[in-house]
């Protein structure tokens, strides 16, 4: 265990909704561990749990019963110890893009012109030169995604959760964005824990996939995906990995009808 | 280009509105009843001196005190009800109740109260202005977006953190429609106010020329009385514009 960054250990969770607080349980005991710059991926059916995992990594919530290690120690308050990118950019749309890329740091308490300088250093790295001046309604969806990225990269945590980041983008920017991601991804040596329900996604990205199986989770499924690095996208069209989708659509199917 | 075109209706109908008047006015032939609103403009013309030197600042600084009171006061209650659930429990259903309450048949009250004095008319510009600030500036608060306030909770943000950078900002819009509408209604507050009895004041000199059956009188200190409306609604304006810069004119 001492190469996992992250661990849960038979964690259980239910969310308690409606006037008489009933329990809907979408955790049952699970267990699972990420390595140390791991790009590992979520897939599930929608309902099934996937931002939840997040919700608990984060400390947004905490579980009924069971144990989450951070970085090989067991964390009871986790708020403020991991980079989160939620699914919509979430940037704040009255802060200038340098603005809402400096917020984790002045929440650490970095003192601004510090702060800034290491902001506009960055910004030219992620293709943000000269918009840091602008707001988030002047700029693109891939654009304020990589704000929004860089944003969660200075939360200063080795472990990263992105939360279908790319899902509302159009495909031509997605897979850009797509390739983007992996080259930051080993450039800065994260560890990258990225839902998405694009199985042709998680099959470009990841090392691990884990498959959620429905409400409630009892166990999840792990795949470890056939390829090597560097990737590119006609990999994904090799036998192996082809016969690896349909195992994995033909899973998530059935999961949905049930 | 829009914009222009509308004021351009606005401000034709306006024109529309006074020529009728002109005219209706004129064959009714009665001005100290119904002053045309060209003997208006002479009046106020000749007016000028003790209007602008004399009787506007009285009312401004009615005005004034009464909008700082009411910020100070409002913004304070909306903080206060914003952080404690006992303290909005208490104080929304009294503050959307006074509004029921007739300021207007109260204010010989306060003149018993507080006698001629500035405050009697400073109280009832509070208790017209402080409404809906207190109300955009609570409601602003509560608006903020919950999925940021979560985002911002990963990052190890603390309450004041919370409060000062998502709160705080989420508010601005509705804290300057607010505004807009309180700056207008403190005119109206400040010249019942004077009517009540002052020494000095917009509103008490369209009272005086009332029993001086002088009609273009009456008439004047109130077009000032609504061009100083018109003003502090642009210069809320205006602040808006520098403040929220991020929001798109469109
Ligand atoms: N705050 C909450 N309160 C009650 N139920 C919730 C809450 N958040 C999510 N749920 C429920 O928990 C289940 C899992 O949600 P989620 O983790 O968001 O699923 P996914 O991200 O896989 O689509 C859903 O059925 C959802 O309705
Ligand atoms: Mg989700």
């Amino acid at each position: 265990m001492s190469d996992s960054v992250l661990a849960f250990n038979s964690i259980a969770f239910h969310y308690q909704t409606g006037k008489k607080k009933e329990a809907v349980s979408i955790f049952d005991g699970i267990d699972f561990r990420v390595n140390d710059g791991e790009f590992v991926s979520i897939i599930g059916p929608s309902g099934s749990g996937k931002s939840t995992i997040f919700r608990l990594v984060t400390g947004l919530e905490n579980p009924a019963a069971g144990e989450i290690f951070l970085n090989g120690k067991k964390t009871e308050n986790r708020l403020g110890q991991v980079g989160y990118m939620p699914q919509q950019d979430l940037l704040m749309p009255w802060r200038t893009i340098k603005e809402n890329a400096v917020l984790p740091l002045e929440i650490k308490g970095m003192k601004k012109a510090e702060a800034e300088s290491r902001v506009l250093q960055l910004l030219d790295d992620f293709g943000l030169k000269g918009v840091e001046d602008k707001y988030p309604g002047d700029l693109s969806g891939g654009m304020r995604q990589r704000v929004s990225f860089l944003r969660s990269i200075l939360s200063g945590s080795n472990i990263l959760l992105l939360d279908e980041p790319f899902s509302a983008l159009d495909a031509i920017t997605r897979l850009s964005m797509q390739e983007w991601l992996l080259a930051q991804w080993q450039k800065w040596k994260k560890t990258i824990l990225f839902i998405t329900h694009d199985v042709d996604e998680a099959l470009f990205l990841s090392d691990r996939i884990f498959v959620l199986t429905g409400r409630p989770n009892h166990q999840l499924t792990e795949v470890t995906v056939p390829l090597g690095r560097p990737r590119t996208v006609r990999d994904l069209s090799r036998p192996e990995v082809v016969t690896l989708k349909e195992q994995l659509i033909d899973q998530l199917r059935s999961k949905e009808l049930s | 280009m829009r914009k222009l075109h509308s004021y351009l209706l606005s401000s034709s109908l306006v024109l529309v509105l006074l020529v009728i008047w002109e005219i209706g006015a004129w064959s009714y032939g009665k001005s100290f009843i119904l002053p045309t609103p060209s003997e208006i403009a002479v009046k106020l013309w000749e007016l000028r001196e003790v209007l602008i030197f004399e009787h506007l600042p009285a009312t401004l600084l009615i005005i004034v005190i009464g909008l700082a009171i009411s910020i100070i006061v409002g913004f304070g209650l909306a903080i206060w009800m914003n952080v404690s659930r006992i303290a909005e429990k208490a104080f929304y259903p009294i503050i959307i109740s006074s509004q029921t309450i007739p300021i207007i048949a109260l204010a010989p009250i306060f003149v018993l109260w507080f006698g001629y004095s500035i405050w009697s008319k400073v109280v009832v510009t509070v208790l017209i202005t402080f409404f809906p600030i207190t109300v955009s500036a609570f409601d602003g608060l509560r608006s903020s977006d919950k999925d940021l306030k979560e985002l911002m909770l990963t990052m190890g943000a603390s309450k004041k953190d919370l409060f000062l950078k998502l709160d705080v900002p989420s508010a601005m819009p509705s804290i300057f429609s607010g505004l807009k509408v309180a700056v207008t209604m403190s005119v109206i507050g400040a010249a019942i106010g004077e009517w009540l009895g002052a020494q000095a004041g917009l509103g008490y000199f369209s009272r005086r020329m009332m029993t001086q059956f002088d009609g273009a009188a009456v008439f004047a200190p109130i077009v000032l009385l609504s061009a100083v409306g018109i003003l502090l609604f642009l210069l809320v304006t205006v602040i808006e514009k520098i403040v929220l810069r991020w929001r798109k004119q469109v």
